[in-house]
């Protein structure tokens, strides 16, 4: 029986994407058997960052439809036999998700994996809430910026209120990644810092994962940054953070790249 | 890693850039369903199942666009049918069409 974790937002281009990738290739590296399924219907973008796209037969629309079984739609990650993808569809809108035909399809996942990672749409809209409906677990991406702190409270509301579990009156629980994070400038108060965004949002921290040019490395090359360059800063945290989930207990940090005399001149430079 | 980054000065740019034309040119291609892929997809399938009753779980579909030509993989196995049963054995294998698309 699978946990069913969604990674939300309510902003765009926070990190969804990334952190639902890194997730889940850091959940099939310790072992487990993963399911990643992108719910942005139209604007899919997990099969590039997961370096899949040229491999996309079916999507979730067809398996929700009937017109693909799930095993022909799920594709195998190429480097971690235990990791697969669920794309979303690029062309239908999102309402061709039904309630009933999303929860079949969640279901059948629960049966055949450990884990399911849903990557929720930006906004509040149907896509959004579809993606966190099934879920026992709640992961908000949030950047230390102030229209990302308000959309993930909004979010976290939205949580608490319209997904089956709230509907149940259990408790969802939910945790935090904080992307994007530059511990210089927090610091010099330039950016919100940690316990600022931990105290307006009060749920518990799973990660922070640090400004990084890892990051974008890693999707260039269509590879989640766990697996493109497992040692780099953004990897390690979020390897801690699968620990966590996993119910280990790992000392909180930020990780940092050991930097060599040369980037440290440039860096200077360029902040 | 930054001693590598500096024999490798063509980073991950340059690959970013190929994965999105490639797959940008098939999703232009796709708009209103000419993919040519998906088409011969569609009608394989089609055509298989006029003649064989297939179970849709016993269907394997692979698929890898490339550049200048994508490969369209068909796994099905074929049901042994009592007419049949002389020489197959139960459960054959059968790679019903494998092709490539220029």
């Amino acid at each position: 029986m699978a946990k069913i974790l969604v990674v939300t937002s309510g902003k765009g281009g926070v990190g969804k994407t990334t952190t639902t990738a890194a997730l889940g290739a850091a959940l099939a590296q310790a072992g487990k058997s993963v399911a990643v399924v992108d719910f942005d219907v139209g604007l899919r973008n997990l099969d590039l960052v997961m370096g899949a796209e040229r491999r996309v037969v079916y999507d979730l629309i067809n398996v929700v439809n009937g017109d693909a079984k799930l095993n022909q739609a799920l594709i195998r990650d190429k480097r971690l036999d235990k990791l697969h993808l669920l794309p979303a569809s690029q062309t239908r809108d999102k309402d061709a998700l039904t309630d009933e035909g999303v929860a079949r399809v969640m279901d059948e996942l629960r049966e055949k994996f450990d884990w399911v990672i849903c990557d929720s749409p930006a906004g509040i809209e149907r896509g959004a809430t579809l993606a966190m409906r099934h879920a026992d677990v709640a992961v908000v991406v949030t950047n230390p910026e102030v229209s990302s702190v308000r959309d993930s409270d909004r979010i976290i509301g939205l949580l608490d209120s319209k997904t089956l579990k709230a509907e149940r009156g259990e408790t969802m629980e939910k945790h935090l990644i904080l992307t994007r994070y530059d511990p210089a400038r927090a610091d010099r108060g330039d950016m919100l810092k940690i316990e600022d965004v931990l105290e307006i949002l009060s749920i518990p921290l799973l990660a922070i994962i640090p400004e990084s040019m890892e990051v974008l490395r890693a999707s260039n090359v269509g590879c989640p940054v766990t697996l493109n360059n497992p040692l780099c800063a953004p990897a390690r945290a979020y390897t801690d953070a699968v620990r966590r989930l996993n119910g280990d207990t790992v000392p909180m940090s930020v990780p940092t790249d050991k930097k060599s005399f040369l980037d440290k001149l440039f860096t200077r430079r360029a902040a | 890693m930054s001693l590598l980054n500096m024999f490798n000065r063509r980073g991950s740019a340059p690959v970013a850039r190929d994965r999105l034309q490639l797959i940008l040119a098939h999703e232009r291609a796709g708009v209103g369903g000419s993919d040519l892929v998906m088409v011969l997809r569609e009608e394989i399938l089609a055509v298989i199942a006029k003649h064989v009753e297939v179970n849709s779980d016993k269907v394997q579909i692979r698929l890898d666009r490339g550049q200048d030509m994508s490969t369209l993989d068909i796994d099905i196995e074929l049901p042994l049918t009592p007419a049949k049963a002389g020489g197959a054995k139960a459960g054959d294998k059968a790679k019903a069409a494998k092709l490539a698309a220029a």
